[in-house]
Formats: C-alpha cells, structure tokens, sequence
C-alpha cells in the first residue's frame, strides 16, 4: 500500500471509527517502504526490501481494554478488526492504569521530517552508493564491511474524541568499517538523516580509511584515568543511557539515579557541569521529529538539563495524573548545546589525552550510579601538545554519564549522530572529558 | 545479545518497555486463534513447488523457499495487576537463491500461488543484481534431499494452550509471595514461541517442523528510601526448549545449596520466596574489596560467559569478516584453528556445539537451509578444534558438509550463520560443588547472570551476576556486592582447574542473541557444570554520583 496523504488517512480512519459501538476507540495507522544493502568483505553480501502497513485498532469498555491489528484494508477486514477488538475487550481484566482518550490536540506543522529525494531512494541508488564505497576501500588497499539502509513512510491516529494526528518522515543510515589487510588497523564512520542529499557515502567511507591506517600498530597505554575527547559517535552510547532513564515513574519509586535519599527525586537539583545544556524541539532543523507522540500527545520544545540543573522528566499520563503534574512525553531526538570548535580545535587544545571514535558494547553495571561499561573501537588515539602522536590499543572503560558531565572540559560544535547501540538519532558536540575511568586493555582491533 | 532486547528482558521495568516491542512481532491475535490449525502440509508443498520452480525457470541454480507462521505469547504484570496479554501471528513466505553466483532473497506475507511466483521471481532479480558486485561465486556444500519428513519439540504440554488466566494467576501468585516477604516492586512475565516453519529446496527437501519455546522470568526490587539505593535479583529460570511442564517443578529437577537453582523443570513459587530474602541481604552485603580472586561459577552464571566468550568467536562468519561492521570479528583466525595446537584453554576445557539436546532453545531436527542437525567438537581438551558453519562456508574449514547453523528468526528475514548450542562438558572425575568449595582459600562464588560486555574480537570481558558469596578458607563467608570480574578470554579459559561433574550439569541460554544488519534474534541454550577459575581480576563498581 502506497504512503497515505493526510486526506486519505483521515478518511479511512473516519470509516474505521464509524463500526464502532465500543466506549471509546482510537486507531492508529501506518505504513512503510525501505530496503537495505549490506557489504563485507570489499564484495555486496545480502540485500533486501521491506513494505508494510499496519492498522491497530483499541476498544474501551470502562477499564476493560482490547487491541487488534489487521494489515487489510477492504471495508470488511476493517470492520473485523474493530468487532476483534471489541470482543478481546470484553474478555480482558479491568486495567487499573487505564486512561480514557485524549481529546482533540494542537501538533504544529513539521514537513522537514519527510525529504521527497529520500522516498525517491531505489536499489541502484544503493548499490551505486556501496560500488563508491567498495572503490576506495580497494583503492587504499583495505577491506570494507558496510550497511546502508532508507525507509520513507506515515503514521496517523484517530479516535472517537476528536483527535486526529498525521505525519510523514524520511530516513538513511550509513555505516562502514574498513580494516588494514593484516587486521592490525581499523577505522569507522557512520551517519544518518531525513535527507538524503546530506549523506556523502564517499566523504564517511574516506573518513573511515584514514582511521584505519592511521590506527595500524597500536602502542598499550597503561589503563588509567585520562583526558579523553569523545566523538559525537562514542558520545551519544553513553549519554543516551541517561535519556533512557528519566522516566519520573522510577524516580519517584525510589528505583532511578534519578531518586534521592530520604525519598522523592533529584528533579531541580544541580547535577552536571552548569555548561550541559539538554532540549527536544520537534522543529530543529538538523533534527526535525514527529510533532507527535505514540499516544496521542503533543511533542514541543522541552528543556531536560539547564545549566546543569534536571529541568523535565518524563511521564505516562497515567502517572502525570496520578501525581497531578503535566504528561510530558519522552522525546523523539536529544540535543545538547555546545561551541563553536571543530574536532581539530578541540585536538589542538588538548596537551595530553585520548581521542575516542567509538564506544561499543555498552552495558549497565550499577542502574543506582547509571555506571555503564563498554569499549573503545575502530580508531583510537594518543594526542600530545595538541596532535595526534600515536594509535592506541583499545581500553575497557567503566564511567557514568553523570560523572562525566561534571568532569567537563570543553564542548564542541554540536553534529547529527546515530547511536550505534539503539539506532536513536540525536545532535551533540564532540566532548572533552577529564578523568574518564579506563579499567583495563583490550588487544581487539 | 542485543541491549535493546536485553534491557527489555531483564530491566526492572520489564513490563512497561516489553509490550510495545514484542507486539511488532505479528499480528495481535485471539490467544483461542493460535490453536486453529494453519495451512496444510500438502498446501505449503505445492506452494512451496511452485517457488521453487518459478525460481529455477527464471534462471535459479539452487533455491529454497521457508513458509512460516510465527506465534509468540506474552503475559506481563507487576505487583497486583497485569499489564498486558499479547498474542501475536506473523505468516508468510522467504524465499533464497543463487543466480549467476550470487545469493538474492525476496519475503512476502501473499502466501498464495500468484504471490509465491512474483517473490521468487523478485528474489532472482535481487541475486542476478548483486552479482556485478561480488568477487567470488557461492560455493554450496552438497546436501541430499531428505523427501517430505518432520520433526517436533517434545512437548508434554502445550503453553499456547493452558488458559491464559491460569498463567496470569501463577504471576500475579509469584508477586504476591514477593510483597508479602518484603519486596517494593515485583516485575513478571511469562513469554512463549511456536515456531511452525515448512522448508523446501531445489535439494528434494519438504521439512515441517513445529518447535516451542518458553521463558517464565520476573525481578524483585527492594529500595531504601532512607538511603536512596535499590537492589534487585532476577529469577534463576532458564528460557527452554519446552512446553509448560517447565514450570511444574519435580523434586529431582532442583540443585540445593546456598540457594536452590534447577535442571529442566522451574519452581516459580519456590525462586521469588528465595529471590525476595536475597534481594535483602544484596542491600545489606558487604562491598567487594578489588583484587584476584578464585572464581567458583554456577551454570545459572556461567552460560553467558560462554555465550560471548567462546560460542560467539567460534562462529566462522565473525571470523571471515562478514560481522566486521557490526558484531565484529573474532580473535580465533583460521591460522590459531590450522597450527592444530592452539590452546584455548585448560584441559579441563572441552567444549561441544549442538542442535539437539533435549529441552535446549537450540534443538531443532533441521536448520533453515534443511541440513539434518548433529554434534561435534569446538574446543577439545582446550585446544582449537573446530567452528560454526553453514552450507556457504563449509569448504572454507574443509568440510564436505554443512554442520547445520542455519537459522532465519522469521519468514521475512534472509537466513544465515548462527550459533548452535555451545555447552561445556562436564568434568570426568567426581566432584560435587561443595567439594570444590572446601578447597578454595579466597575466592567468590557468582549464581545468576547479570552486567556483560566484550570487545568486538572476543578478548577482554567483564561480568556481573545476581548473587555473589565470599568465600574464605573454604567456606562461605557472606553476601558481596559491587563485584565484576574482568579477563582476558584465552586467560580465563586457561585459569580453569576444576569443573564438577554431571550430576550439576544444567542449561542457561537466551532468547535474544543478536547479529546481523538488519539484526536478527537467535534462541540459544549453553550447558555446563559448576567451574573453577584461579586468580581472576575483581573489580569493585561501586561510584558517587
């Protein structure tokens, strides 16, 4: 099924309501197209596409709620799906968390989120874009594994209180490793937009050459604490953990680095270095997201750290209610203000240190301290007087994000990244850390 | 294993993030409508015919074709409610060629016979496409044709088909046991698969097989609002190859010891009452002073060690470069496995890959590309001996044969290499765990798995668990808390100087192995007996914030 307009979508979702005989219903609908390319080895590997389309219908009765999916779409499956959701709806326990729906809402506009260039994306555009790669991985004499996958599609959401919602969006990853021939040397890149005409295949696969020759024949540095600069790419594994965790439900329940002694949350206070400055905003332009949320809800322009001080946490409305405050939603794509340096001027300031291109594997050790583990990849290096001297052999680390927002040095010019852990999109600036806690070595390249 | 997956599993807000997720599996459907039968055998055999041949008349060497209907269940609850009953159904049809050379794959859920062609036909032009960009043809080992067979998980009970309120009632049972003894929160959930897969090839192959799965599984969290810090502990139940019989405990299934653990049959009741008072003494432990440590690890703990530090380097797609982007590559290269003499680990290391012990998650009759599933040998007497192959690699270690690691985690998704279950063997000689305890001057016993992480070759780890004793002079000497241990793979293999023998022998495994771009899940079981690890390097991670 070809992406809906908002006109198509509302009809059919007015149709879809018009069987219901439920409490309330809402209906949520959404379809995509997308296809990928994967590469190892300087040769394509697998590739394929995806079409889907889906419609979830929910019925209420009181508390008792059902839900049901259906991917057809002729006037008798729809009104299936509503009767099937009816049914499990009268079978299902009374949900004490239940809320009744949203009323009509307000979204501002955003058409920044859906690139007609990137809808347009087909097999050639992708194997061409592999085939650009693959020639320069050849031509430097190393071995390229990638993968580079696009998606266009729309969501939508009606329901029997008059709330209706619709957008459309866009998106492409690209993500590469290059290694020397003898394993010794290996450089990564990745990057990920609305807009395809912002992604350079050739400049990111260049990018990852340089580091894999650059990184041939590490020397071991003793594990320690070090001044490190992180890369948007190596920033964003670890400060997404801290987004995950500002859900107010777990503060509030005493279970969230978010919870303070003697009960209550850390909201107000003052934890990080008073330079970190956290937001969403839907309408970024380097980043723009939906102006709505899953259920229904508005997403605006929210501040979560303000210099240094925890300024918003998130709630389910169930819980918003309960403690009597406003639903925020968790938001679609973080950003964290910073400066004006580029990466090199960051370097040139730096006497001594370590420059991270990527972190990698990372995982919760202590859900009290939000202290995470994990490793340096695919490019690391010694930096003295302000150069790179030397490739390093890659280090274990165990660091907190709350720790290293206060162990701050400098922040630099804030770029779109893609978590290479979640997928989440976000804008960050390449970040100067002193202190950061390297426990041990590792001899992977 | 995917952070994603594994944060929904194990998280202390397993319910809440859970749902959302699975529910993209498939279709919500009536929990009654996972029992109706689904298409016949002799209906996915002319459907699958008319791909095969829709394949080959346009130009297809070898081509395969999986129909597949996917069913999943998930009951969730905290504390005195559920929060959510969810069945799901994903059918359709993937279909995988080889066309001048190079593999192509389509998928559809038009699982009828002008939709089968089309998907065919679009799989040929996937394939004749990618050929102008690879540098060498698929080289496919033989494989005969096995004509139309079968094969089931040996079930005894059906999860699909217990009603669904008796298994939201033993949750809501498990939660209330943990309030009463004390417990804050109390997370549950019980999950379950069926796999209902029919595969054909250009081979001769017609395959039906129909395998289950379940994982019952809650966290206990117990906070200090004066102090402000939480602990929790995870249940010490494994994910199985099994129907609901799983959690009807027998009195020969259960391990006793400091705390009782368990073989193939789960007492829920019994775990979250032991659970709810551990989750109080890990509040109230001492902190680990850092330092080397002997290391006593129970199969509860010890198959997630194995999982990332031996199952996933023996896998020769890691080791050929194919995962270098993503999972990464593999310190085992092929010239340590040649030399014939690379030591892995002690000689009490030996370590077998298979697809068919009883109750496993990796147990299935066939893999996904319809080689008939065996045993053999990764690491014998700690050396080198062998990988993880699939019909594409074999020649590369010079097999003639497959070893049958093919797997596809749906219709949809093209098959490839993963892993089989990876066990280690249990210790020849007689020795209980409490004997290898006696023995130990200063060491920490570790049950239940917890914080992992390793490096995308496969050499420096670091892991947590649920429960960790002290023990002095061998005996145990108390509750510890903060402690990881970190090590070096080929170090920590070689550190190991005991392993107990069968009667301790039980399996872990997981659900959600990742690998691959797009990422695929793969279900694994790892067995093993207690085992002993000398002066292993413990950290302390405890922090201020």
């Amino acid at each position: 099924m070809p992406i809906l307009t908002k006109d198509e979508a509302q009809a059919l979702l007015k149709k879809v309501l018009s069987y219901s005989k439920a409490d309330e219903c809402e209906v949520n609908l959404s379809g995509s197209d997308g296809g990928n390319i994967r590469y190892a080895r300087n040769a394509v590997s697998t590739s394929g596409g995806v079409s889907q389309s889906s419609l979830v219908v929910q019925s209420s009765f009181g508390k008792k709620v059902g839900v049901a999916t259906i991917n057809e779409f002729d006037d008798a499956s729809l009104e299936k799906v509503v009767r099937r959701a009816e049914e499990l709806a009268r079978l299902a326990p009374e949900n004490p968390e239940f809320m009744p729906n949203l009323g009509p809402q307000q979204y501002l506009d955003n058409p920044a989120t859906f690139v007609p260039a990137t809808a347009a994306i087909d097999p050639k555009l992708r194997s061409d874009a592999v085939a650009q790669s693959l020639a320069i991985s050849k031509e430097k004499s190393l071995t390229a594994a990638g993968f580079m996958e696009n998606s266009a599609g729309y969501a939508a959401m009606m329901n029997s209180s008059g709330l209706f919602a619709y957008n459309t969006s866009t998106n492409v990853n690209f993500n590469v490793t290059l290694r020397t021939s003898d394993g010794k040397g290996s450089g990564y890149a990745s990057k990920g937009y609305n807009d395809i005409n912002k992604l350079d295949v050739a400049a990111a696969t260049r990018v990852a050459a340089q580091k894999a020759a650059a990184s041939s024949n590490a020397k071991a540095l003793e594990p320690g604490k070090y001044t490190v600069i992180l890369e948007p790419a190596a920033a964003i594994v670890l400060l997404e953990t801290m987004f995950f965790g500002m859900d107010a439900r777990s503060a509030d329940e005493g279970r969230s680095f978010l919870s303070k002694p003697g009960g209550g949350t850390r909201l107000g206070e003052k934890l990080v270095d008073e330079r970190v400055n956290i937001y969403s905003d839907p309408l970024n332009a380097e980043l723009p997201t939906s102006t709505w949320n899953g259920d229904g809800r508005p997403q605006e322009k929210i501040s979560w750290i303000d210099k240094g001080v925890i300024k918003n946490l998130y709630y389910s409305r169930y819980w918003a209610q309960k403690k009597n405050v406003k639903a925020i939603p968790s938001p679609d794509g973080v950003i964290m203000e910073g400066g004006s340096a580029s990466l090199e001027a960051l370097i040139k300031g730096t006497e001594k240190g370590i420059l991270v291109t990527r972190l990698w594997y990372i995982r919760e050790v202590d859900p009290q301290t939000l202290l995470y583990t994990g490793l340096t990849r695919d490019g690391t290096f010694y930096i003295e007087n302000g150069e790179i001297k030397f490739p390093i052999k890659n280090f274990r680390f165990n660091e907190s994000p709350i720790i290293m927002l206060n162990n701050l040095e400098a922040l630099g010019k804030p770029e779109r990244t893609v978590s290479g852990e979640s997928n989440t999109q976000a804008l960050i600036p390449p970040m100067k850390i002193r202190d950061f806690t390297f426990s041990s070595l590792s001899d992977a390249v | 294993m995917k952070r994603k997956d594994f944060l929904q599993l194990s998280a202390m807000s397993l319910g809440a993030v859970m749902l959302p997720k699975f529910a993209l599996l498939g279709n919500p459907i009536d929990p009654l409508q996972a029992l109706e039968e689904g298409m016949t055998v002799s209906m996915k055999k002319e459907l699958a015919d008319i791909a095969l041949n829709a394949a080959k008349s346009k130009g297809a060497t070898y081509a395969d074709v999986r129909i597949g209907r996917y069913l999943n269940q998930f009951i969730v609850t905290r504390e005195n409610r559920v929060q959510g009953v969810s069945n799901t159904e994903s059918f359709g049809v993937g279909i995988r060629v080889i066309a001048n050379g190079s593999w192509g794959f389509a998928a559809s859920n038009n699982v009828t016979r002008e939709g089968i062609a089309k998907t065919a036909e679009r799989a040929v032009a996937v394939a004749k496409a990618n050929a102008k960009i690879i540098t060498e043809p698929v080289q496919l080992a033989p494989q005969q044709g096995y004509g139309e067979v079968n094969w089931k998980t040996p079930i005894e009970q059906n999860t699909f088909a217990i009603p669904v309120k008796d298994k939201a009632d033993l949750l809501l049972k498990v939660n209330s046991i943990a309030m009463q003894g004390g417990a804050n929160f109390v997370n549950s959930a019980i999950l379950a698969v069926n796999e209902q897969k029919y595969f054909a090839s250009t081979d001769g192959s017609y395959i039906d097989q129909d395998i289950h799965r379940i994982f019952p599984t809650f966290t206990v969290t117990k906070t200090n609002k004066a102090t402000g810090k939480f602990e929790t502990r995870k249940s010490l139940s494994s994910p199985v190859g099994m129907g609901y019989e799983y959690l009807t405990p027998t009195p020969e299934s259960k391990v006793s010891g400091i705390v009782t653990r368990y073989k193939d049959r789960y007492d829920i009741l019994e775990d979250v009452k032991n659970a709810t008072i551990d989750v109080d003494q890990k509040l109230k432990a001492k902190t680990v002073e850092p330092g080397k440590y002997d290391l006593i690890l129970d199969p509860s703990h010890l198959w997630l060690t194995i999982h990332e530090s031996v199952a996933h380097p023996t896998e020769l797609d890691r080791v050929l470069g194919y995962e270098a982007n993503y999972a990464g590559t593999s310190f085992l290269t092929l010239d340590k496995w040649r030399s014939k003499n690379f030591q892995f680990g002690s000689k009490h290391v030996n370590i077998v890959a298979d697809k068919l012990q009883k109750g496993s998650l990796g147990a299935v009759g066939y893999d996904d590309e319809g080689v008939k599933c065996g045993e053999w040998d990764l690491i014998k007497e700690g050396v080198l001996v062998n990988y993880q192959a699939i019909r594409d690699q074999a020649h590369i270690i010079g097999l003639k044969q497959s070893q049958g690691c093919c797997y596809a985690q749906s219709w949809e998704d093209v098959q490839f290499q993963r892993m089989p279950n990876v066990s280690l063997q249990p210790g020849k000689d007689t020795l209980s765990v409490d004997d290898m305890i006696k023995n130990v001057e200063k060491g920490i016993y570790i049950i239940g798995d917890g914080s992992f992480s390793i490096d995308q070759q496969r050499y420096n780890f670091q892991f947590g668990g649920q429960t960790f004793y002290e023990i002095k002079d061998g005996k145990i000497a108390g509750m510890l808390k903060d402690v990881a241990y970190q090590a070096n793979t080929q170090e920590f293999w070689n550190s190991c100087t005991a392993v107990a023998d069968a009667r301790d022998y039980r399996l872990g495994g997981a659900f959600n192995d990742g690998k691959g771009q797009p990422a695929q899940s793969n279900a694994v079981s790892h067995g093993s007996s207690t085992a002993r690890f000398n002066g292993v390097n413990v950290i302390n991670t405890a922090r201020k914030i």
